[in-house]
């Protein structure tokens, strides 16, 4: 799970990482009031989306005074703003982080991540901050800095130390850090968080320093014990259908293609949208409807395959491993008769009582086509998709 | 021959008293495997459809001789079960459970490193079955055919394609392992391949990856070097767009790395022969291994 960057401000702040001061504001007048409120000086308007590079696209402005500050959060308060991870739809802008401008000596860059060739979180650190790391990996390697913590001790000062020499921090300045990146492990660990990313990290004027921005993901699979984090969701950062399958334990990913796609099992969906591709069609989606594909599960996974109104032909991939095709086939033939869906639908399936469930699809008098491998399977949904 | 399970494996169920647990106990015993008990906390003293339950994994191998352990527990309390059955020595432990936090998985990976003797197979996967002889996990024993070919797979559905694609061409397997799709987990790629490297009985490998991390690569690299049978593989997720997690947990392309386009390449640069299409593995195998 992702949150916004004044969000994870305040839990990192809440570990005791020093943030700039600053506060969030949904409409023009409350952020001048922030503005006012910091000392009517330098401040620096932030549009809060969940997505990178929001500098270049015109989603961070400095403010003079707090009436430019007004007037900056008014212009960015419902705009669309694209950035090179929002894609060409861009994401509107409906909050500002209002902040304090700082005096920035050095911009450094600081996470901690699941390390996963070792299983163990790992420190990562360079000189180089306010870029992507990625980028930074790809074409300098050398200037990212590592260590690895070993679950069970923790963070150790001299681990630290190290990688503040390394990327030059002074003596008094390395102190800082050691104990900044133990309050930032507290958080990853305390919070259960996938990432968590201060870029830039910077150092000020009077050498203090600041987690300029940050960036924390969450593990989902530990969200159940963190009911604050849960609060924290942003529902309007995520897409209407992928919400709406989530509340049936349906893992849908929107994509833009027109074949939609129902498969049981992660490996296979994801197999499934590559054959698709292969025979020279576009998936829809990633739908994984789990190991039970159960008919009421069924019927969820069309509603919400047909409320994408781009899908012109479905492909339903079941290898009943377990699951009986029998059933399968009911399944289908209900939820079809049921919500009348009005493009063709192939179908394969394999696995126990295949036969029973081919000669129930066949038998239904509906418009199935079905197929007896994911090949063929394949090269008949794409031609009727066209 | 086989792998990790076969008809000496004495098999218990933490969590048989589930559902799941149940039904999976049932199927594994339908399928010839020895499950000797289970392990539910509180429940110790009664049975079970016929099996003693106990209240420890240490209760269960004292009393029943149990060498392997097949896990069906919620994830809140799955790494803990991991833990308890490598504490009381079990040599070989598959957690099926889905969604266990990683940071539990940390600590219980952690943890058995102190545990030399337990293999820990999963978690968030199908499990493993030798054909003809035992089962511990969900892969359906219908579709298994007895044979030379060993699989080892990041995907449970995909696994039964590659078996059934396999059993339909006369070409039957030895142990398929299915590893799982998290970011952390027990047994990898490498191990799968180093226990079938030594199996005289494993004549070829098919070898299901799927976007995300570097096991695959590191599998290459291997190889390469390392393992001399004929391997097929496939990378699941050759079309998935970055940055989105595609169901498993450990399925994500993050930051332009762990592409299935990369796996591919230093599969195929280890001499390995990739399939692009999940629907060629079967034919793959038995082009290789005539």
């Amino acid at each position: 799970m992702k949150i916004h960057e004044y969000q994870a401000k305040a839990i990192l702040a809440r570990y005791g990482v020093p943030v700039p001061r600053g506060e969030v504001a949904f409409n023009a007048t409350e952020a001048g009031e922030i503005a006012r409120r910091l000392g009517g000086g330098v401040v620096v308007v932030k549009a809060q989306i969940h997505a990178g590079g929001r500098g270049k696209g015109g989603g961070v402005k400095l403010a003079q005074s707090s009436e430019e500050a007004e007037a900056r959060a008014r212009a960015m308060i419902g705009m669309r703003l694209v950035t090179h991870q929002t894609g060409p739809e861009g994401r509107v802008v409906l909050r500002v982080l209002i902040e304090e401008g700082l005096k920035v000596e050095r911009e450094l860059y600081l996470s901690i991540v699941i390390d996963r060739a070792s299983g163990k979180p790992v420190i990562m650190a360079s000189a180089a901050g306010g870029m992507d790391i990625e980028e930074v990996a790809a074409h300098t390697p050398e200037k990212i800095v590592r260590a690895y913590i070993e679950p069970g001790v923790g963070v150790v000062p001299f681990q630290s130390r190290r990688i503040g020499f390394a990327i030059g921090l002074s003596g008094a300045q390395t102190n800082k850090l050691v104990k900044l990146v133990g309050f930032l492990y507290d958080a990853f660990v305390q919070t259960d968080a996938s990432m968590v990313e201060i870029n830039p990290l910077v150092v000020t004027g009077d050498g203090q320093l600041l987690a300029l921005d940050a960036k924390v993901n969450f593990d989902d699979n530990a969200l159940y014990r963190h009911q604050d984090v849960r609060d924290l969701r942003d529902l309007g950062e995520e897409d209407p259908l992928e919400i709406e399958a989530s509340k049936f334990s349906l893992n849908y990913i929107h994509l833009d293609g027109n074949i939609g796609c129902m498969v049981n099992g992660a490996g296979l969906a994801m197999a499934t949208m590559d054959i698709i591709k292969l025979a020279g069609g576009e998936p829809a989606n990633f739908l994984d409807v789990g190991g039970g594909a159960s008919a009421e599960q069924i019927k969820n996974a069309f509603r919400i395959l047909m409320s994408d109104k781009n899908v012109q032909a479905v492909l339903i991939n079941i290898f009943g491993g377990i699951l009986r095709c029998d059933v399968l086939a009911q399944g289908v033939i209900g939820a079809v008769r049921e919500l009348g869906v009005p493009v063709p639908i192939v179908i394969r399936m394999e696995g126990t009582n295949v036969d029973e469930g081919t000669r129930l699809l066949r038998e239904s008098g509906m418009n199935f086509t079905t197929a007896d491998s994911m090949g063929e399977a394949a090269t008949k949904v794409v031609q009727l998709a066209r | 021959m086989a792998v990790l399970i076969d008809n000496h494996t004495r098999l218990i169920v933490q969590g048989l008293t589930g559902r799941e647990g149940t039904f999976h106990a049932r199927q594994a015993a339908a399928y010839g495997t020895t499950v000797v008990g289970g392990v539910t906390p509180g429940k110790g003293g009664t049975t079970h459809e016929g099996w003693p339950i106990f209240d420890t994994v240490h209760d269960a191998v004292a009393k029943t001789g149990a060498n392997a352990s097949v896990i069906f527990v919620p994830p809140a309390f799955a790494a803990d079960a991991v833990m308890e059955a490598a504490d009381a020595a079990i040599g070989v432990v598959v957690c099926i459970t889905e969604g266990i936090p990683t940071l539990d998985m940390m600590r219980a990976m952690t943890f058995l490193k102190s545990k030399p003797a337990t293999r820990l197979v999963g978690p968030n996967c199908p499990g493993l079955i030798t054909a003809g002889q035992a089962k511990a996990g969900i892969i359906p024993g219908h579709i298994c055919r007895e044979g030379r070919i060993g699989i080892v797979s990041k995907s449970g559905t995909l696994t039964y394609e590659a078996i059934h694609q396999l059993s339909r061409l006369g070409l039957g397997q030895t142990t398929c392992i299915g590893i799982g799709g998290d970011p952390l987990i027990g047994t990898t790629h490498i191990d799968a391949l180093e226990l079938f490297a030594a199996d005289a009985h494993t004549e070829a490998v098919v070898l299901i990856g799927e976007i995300g991390g570097s096991a695959e690569e590191d599998a290459a690299a291997w190889i390469k070097v390392n393992f001399k049978k004929p391997v097929v593989a496939f990378i699941a997720g050759q079309t998935a767009p970055p940055g989105r997690r595609m169901g498993h947990a450990g399925a994500i392309i993050a930051g332009g790395k762990g592409t299935a386009a990369e796996k591919m390449a230093a599969l195929t640069a280890a001499g390995v022969r990739v399939v692009k299409s999940p629907a060629d593995m079967g034919q793959a195998v038995k082009e290789l291994v005539r």
